[in-house]
């Protein structure tokens, strides 16, 4: 992989250990318990490895979002142990945010520069950005190069976050809920444009509330609720997905839907088939879903929660 | 792609050249901030100029237009920096643009030397445009020689520099982008009706007067009517006099709090943002 000026391969992408952060009595300053403090990362540990599409998932306020800021060295942590690229983030200098891309979560560009001038303005920043034209096509701007920021439709907007964040070629980006407000012709692009980046060699950490999204980019999930990890494996073995029961699925001749669980779902349609059924209606081999796993996963956690605070 | 020969950071002037730039265009894209900041107090010149401006003298031999110039520059200095950073700096932390340039490889610092570069342009241009306009219809006399001269340079340079610091400063007051310029305009113009501006500043009541010496504009107006009065004139100041090296140290010191100011106040996010 490329690394500028014969700086040391830093070994891991992320590396992060026991990670906290808590804010102080903000917003709920005067309860009557004293000053409150909100736990919003609670001991995480995170390993991202070099070329990696890695997605953090989990509900909001679940500490995704201060992670990813603590990562980008936007925010300072309490306590744990973080290396982004080899770089405590906190002392990250000019040299290492040029090896960092980043996609913040929805902005408003009220700018009056054109969308080609918007990415001139930020390429000049970078060592060795990419050409202009390179990231109009990867974004799919080509046509929209001479409108203005101000001008853009919000799905439009996004697709000009994504390019300025990986207009400096960088080595690990970033991406906060990417692809929000993009049609799913813009999504789909959005997909083949990761996958060219990765082939690249580069390094992704993605948060996304589209749960086929990280099916479709990741290598491996993460999910965090309570500002620590709770799971943490590839898409499809995420939360034992993979040794899941399938459902085979049909519905008979009267009509009723006819479900059998079975590890074996082959077999299953081989007697269904020697079985002078006819042609079954409607019928399905079934997992579960990233999201039905997912959405399991939280209810779990959250249950769990409420038994401890009773 | 050879890995020794590309630097690892890109020249501290590009990157202020780019930022320069990208200021200009975008300020002078936005036809309310440019009918605003450099038109506007063009308008107010030849509306007052025509309604006082041949009648009245402010000393005899010179028109009350002199008078009415000098305070409109010092008022357009303060609209080009205090007003207009105020107002862009906060609705651009606003919209985000402040957090993700700090995202980027650019020196924190890179980003207000794009905000001077426009400070400079733009009070430059309604300097320029103002005089012309004020010699071309309104007989307006300019500075008498070098020493008028540099009396208005410094002026210029002090009052926009602890403009330009308030300025910064002042961006982080808002809650947000969109109550920015109703915070910031009206300040700006109580000052000016209290710093010799609109009026002449040693008619205001006692209390008023004290009130504008706080701030820089005041001072900044009393500076360029010795740039651009005659030396009689000096009578209907407060104290009879210039007071040329007050002017000077409380530009002096406005600059400082500015300075100290921002370093203490200034924010990359907006406050949702935390």
């Amino acid at each position: 992989m490329y690394t500028p000026s014969g700086r040391i391969d830093p070994v891991t992408a992320v590396d992060v250990v026991g990670l906290t952060k808590t804010y102080r009595g903000k917003s709920a300053g005067k309860s009557m318990t004293g000053p409150s403090t909100t736990k919003a990362v609670d001991g995480l540990d995170l390993r991202i490895e070099l070329g990696e599409v890695f997605a953090l998932l989990g509900p909001n306020g679940a500490g995704k979002s201060t992670t990813i800021e603590i990562l980008e060295g936007y925010r300072n942590r309490d306590s744990g142990e973080v290396k982004v690229l080899g770089v405590d983030p906190q002392k990250g200098d000019a040299a290492w945010r040029s090896r960092i891309g980043i996609v913040l979560q929805s902005t408003k560009d009220l700018s009056e520069l054109t969308v080609v001038e918007s990415l001139a303005t930020f390429a000049a920043l970078y060592p060795r950005p990419r050409l202009i034209d390179e990231v109009l096509d990867l974004v799919g701007l080509s046509d929209h190069a001479d409108q203005r920021g101000s001008q853009l439709s919000g799905g439009l907007r996004r697709r000009l976050d994504v390019g300025l964040g990986i207009l400096g070629r960088p080595e690990l980006l970033f991406l906060d809920e990417p692809t929000t407000g993009f049609d799913p012709e813009a999504r789909r692009h959005f997909w083949s444009m990761i996958e060219g980046l990765r082939a690249e060699g580069t390094t992704i950490l993605l948060t996304t509330h589209y749960l086929d999204e990280a099916e479709a980019l990741a290598d491996r999930v993460g999910v965090i609720n309570h500002g620590a990890l709770i799971a943490l494996d590839t898409p499809s073995r995420l939360g034992g997905r993979g040794k899941a029961l399938a459902t085979v699925s049909y519905r008979d001749s009267a009509g009723r839907l006819v479900e059998i669980e079975s590890d074996t779902p082959t077999q299953v349609v081989r007697e269904l088939a020697s079985a002078n059924l006819g042609e079954l209606a409607e019928l399905k081999i079934t997992r579960p879903s990233l999201e039905d796993t997912y959405l399991e996963m939280i209810g779990r956690e959250d249950e769990r929660d409420d038994e401890c605070n009773e | 792609m050879s890995a020794t020969s590309s630097p690892t950071v890109v020249s501290y002037v590009a990157i202020c050249a780019a930022r320069i730039r990208a200021e200009l265009k975008s300020f002078f894209r936005q036809r309310e901030s440019v009918v605003f900041t450099m038109l506007f107090p063009l308008i107010l010149l030849v509306l007052f100029g025509s309604i006082f401006g041949s009648q009245d003298e402010i000393v005899p031999g010179t028109p009350f237009v002199n008078y009415f110039v000098a305070g409109m520059l010092g008022a357009s200095l303060m609209t080009s920096s205090f007003q207009n950073l105020a107002i862009t700096i906060a609705m651009e932390r606003d919209a985000g643009l402040l957090k993700r340039l700090r995202g980027t490889p650019m020196p924190k610092s890179a980003y207000f030397v794009g905000k001077i570069g426009v400070v400079m342009v733009v009070s430059l241009c309604s300097v320029t445009l103002m005089l012309a306009c004020g010699v071309l219809f309104f007989d307006l006399e300019l500075p008498v020689d070098a020493k008028h001269w540099a009396v208005f340079a410094m002026i210029y340079v002090l009052g926009v520099t602890a403009c330009t610091m308030c300025g910064i400063a002042f961006s982080s007051v808002p809650k947000n982008g969109q109550s920015a310029p109703a915070m910031v305009s009206p300040i700006a113009i109580v000052l000016q009706f209290i710093s010799g501006v609109f009026f002449v500043y040693s008619d205001v009541p006692r209390w008023l007067q004290n009130i504008g010496a706080i701030f820089p504009l005041k001072w900044m107006c009393q500076g360029l009517r010795y740039a651009f009065l005659p030396d009689e004139a000096k009578a209907r100041e407060v104290t009879g006099d210039w007071e040329l090296d007050r002017v000077a140290l409380v530009l002096g010191i406005w600059i400082v709090v500015g300075l100290v100011w921002c370093l203490r106040s200034f924010r990359w996010r907006n406050r949702a943002d935390g």
